[in-house]
């Protein structure tokens, strides 16, 4: 059990470069706006054409986060959504779909009030195959390291334009899977990622850590998806998509839908995006 | 006569800014350099004579240090019981004892070569005494303070904005003083090149808790020499209010060693304990991370921050210093509360018998004092620190009484 689970984020990335395409992994919240439409809306990302998943659990205060996901942190704690209650949407997914790696995202205090075992053990069981914990650098993050070890999942780290090469040793040890690469200091969904600078640091990422590397933050349209799909490993796009669910929410039309439908331009345009290269 | 007894309680934080288990680094990537360089930048300030004689210069022509030592005898004479001190920083320059970490922080953002401040407010003190050397030194301002605080608070709004500082109302989350320092985080990873944050509370990531803590103790430094030479000896017990616990950590530290001196720090209890709407972190709540550090939090069964309730704004807050938590663990320090009515009761009755009107904050602090000037009966002495006035609360203290003005 422990070797698939580990290897599900592992063989996406192995696959995606036998196919010579970087991935797409789209950000949506459990719970966002109500528990059936964000399950609908978990449940359609593969076919749209995501390659790995991120379910962010809601937290009361996300200060890294822009406007966009405090909101859909605040819809989804409304609508009663917990860390439990995500590792049981992670359950309801896994029923029909065994290869789609799933990454949680959040903040440190909800998974120190489950406990770092318990959470570990229970996530590992649900299907979770990542971890991404804005708020613990590795300096504070030892005791939840192992824990994830025992269970075998994959602690997942954000590196910065603010780390430089000597701290990004610290950063990449006791990760796995593959490292996000935070494209602007900001924010999530504000500032745009700047192509020119993404390509050098994404090489310097990559050979530290030798895994391959995921650029998210300020990624909103498939033209910004395709540019960094050139010279990333994956593309993440989170706050586009979270707004789609805020604006079908207020107008009471179905979310799923739409927010489907982005998913899917994305894809193509990540999946297409070397191939123009090779046309232009 | 006994030696102080030898201790390590003042040896805190590690050096990985824990207390104990509470404290640490607990901010996003982005940030973590950002605040390591801060942790070097105070380490060296503070190794610099230079740095503390700038400091010191200010401290006494500026701020108006140091603050009187004040035997309240009509306070002392209305309980029947310990004599009672109080250390009067709110006299201070801008009204309460915030412009002390204000002061050390500016001189460091300058010294760091920083040329734009942020900082949160919740009541608006921290606002103003950041606002205040802003404008003293030259650096363009901005303070994020909720929006319903900024409707409570309209005269501090107004007072940080003819000092020249911009104020940003925040709307998101809750829209109170954690939501505030959450916008200010988010300023800071916008800005990393130019901004400096100056925190107002001994709480936040490492090097802050410390470093706010050291700007504070000033009073106790103070205090406790003032005692000395007025009663020949430590009061029995040095009492405080904490919200984010920054008044109550500078009185108490250079206390820490003196083990026969009682502190006792003061939560507000709002509309009670048990009723849930309160702001007492470490009577209330359990360890959790918030904006940088583990400490005690206000927070649900999934780890979700609670919003806090007090009278004072100035102690409405989920969480509190970590270097509290870890005194309230070990037992070197006590932590009690008060209500909104006992703070209320207690603001009156010191603007009455001492002719203060202290804060809110403090009035709370006031409201313990009482009790404890009892116990400790006629031969005891109990030492309180008045950290802020009370200018400001009259419209909260208006509005509570029934009162329009």
């Amino acid at each position: 059990m422990t070797r698939m689970r580990q290897n599900r984020i592992t063989s996406r990335f192995e696959a995606l470069k036998t196919e010579g395409r970087a991935g797409l992994i789209t950000y949506v919240m459990a719970g966002d706006p109500d528990v059936e439409t964000a399950f609908e809306i978990l449940k359609g990302l593969p076919a749209a054409g995501a390659d790995l998943i991120e379910l962010g659990f809601p937290f009361s205060d996300p200060m890294a986060e822009g406007p966009p996901i405090q909101r859909a942190a605040l819809r989804a704690l409304k609508a009663g959504m917990t860390l439990r209650g995500t590792l049981d949407l992670v359950r309801r997914f896994r029923v029909n779909d065994q290869t789609t790696p799933i990454i949680l995202m959040g903040y440190t205090n909800p998974v120190l009030t489950y406990g770092f075992g318990p959470f570990a053990a229970d996530a590992a069981a649900a299907g979770v195959d990542g971890l991404i914990i804005v708020d613990s650098p590795p300096e504070e993050a030892a005791e939840l390291s192992d824990a994830l070890d025992v269970a075998g999942i994959s602690l997942i780290r954000l590196t910065a334009p603010t780390t430089d090469d000597k701290r990004l040793e610290t950063v990449v040890k006791r990760t796995s899977g593959f490292v996000y690469y935070v494209s602007v200091a900001g924010v999530t969904g504000v500032k745009e990622a700047d192509a020119a600078t993404v390509a050098p640091a994404v090489a310097r990422v990559r050979k530290a850590s030798n895994l391959p590397v995921a650029v998210g933050f300020g990624i909103k349209t498939p033209e910004r998806a395709a540019a960094v799909a050139r010279v990333a490993d994956a593309v993440v796009v989170g706050s586009a998509l979270v707004e789609e669910i805020a604006s079908a929410a207020a107008t009471d039309s179905l979310a799923a839908p739409k927010v489907l439908a982005s998913v899917s331009a994305l894809a193509q345009a990540v999946r297409m995006a070397r191939l123009d290269v090779s046309v232009t | 006569m006994n030696a102080q007894s030898p201790n390590d309680y003042s040896a805190y934080p590690d050096a990985n800014g824990r207390f104990g288990d509470y404290g640490g680094r607990y901010v996003a990537e982005t940030l973590m350099p950002l605040v390591l360089d801060l942790g070097q930048a105070y380490e060296d300030a503070k190794n610099d004579p230079a740095f503390h004689a700038e400091m010191s210069g200010y401290m006494t022509h500026y701020v108006g240090r140091p603050s009187p030592l004040y035997f309240a005898e009509r306070l002392t004479q209305h309980f029947g019981g310990a004599k009672i001190y109080f250390k009067r920083d709110e006299l201070n320059h801008t009204g309460a004892h915030k412009i002390n970490n204000c002061i050390g922080q500016i001189l460091l953002a300058r010294r760091m070569g920083k040329t734009r401040i942020i900082a949160e407010t919740g009541a608006g003190q921290h606002g103003v005494a950041t606002a205040t050397v802003c404008a003293r030194f030259g650096f363009p301002c901005i303070v994020y303070m909720g929006a319903t605080d900024v409707e409570r608070q309209k005269p501090n709004v107004f007072r940080m904005n003819l000092l020249g500082a911009e104020v940003r109302p925040v709307t998101s989350g809750t829209g109170t003083l954690k939501d505030a320092m959450n916008e200010a985080m988010r300023d800071w990873v916008t800005n990393v090149d130019d901004t400096y944050y100056i925190i107002g509370t001994a709480a936040g990531p490492h090097p802050y808790p410390a470093m706010v803590r050291d700007f504070q103790s000033v009073m106790g430094i103070e205090a406790r020499a003032q005692i000395l030479e007025r009663e020949g000896r430590l009061p029995d017990a040095v009492v405080a209010c904490i919200g984010g616990g920054s008044n109550a950590i500078g009185l108490f530290h250079p206390f820490l060693a003196d083990e026969s001196v009682r502190l006792i720090g003061v939560e507000a209890a709002g509309h009670g304990l048990s009723t849930g709407q309160h702001a007492a972190s470490l009577t209330g709540g359990r360890p959790g991370v918030l904006h940088g550090n583990k400490t005690y939090l206000l927070q649900d069964d999934d780890g979700q921050i609670i919003d806090a309730h007090s009278i004072s704004a100035g102690l409405d807050y989920p969480g509190i210093g970590p270097e509290h938590s870890w005194l309230h663990d070990v037992g070197r320090a006590q932590y009690v509360s008060a209500t909104d009515q006992e703070a209320l009761d207690a603001f009156q009755l010191c603007s009455q018998l001492e002719g203060i009107i202290p804060a809110l904050e403090p009035a709370h602090a006031l409201a313990r004092v009482g009790d404890v000037a009892k116990e400790l009966g006629k031969d005891g002495i109990v030492l309180m620190n008045l950290c802020g006035r009370g200018d400001k609360d009259i419209f909260t203290v208006a509005e509570a009484l029934g009162s329009r003005l």
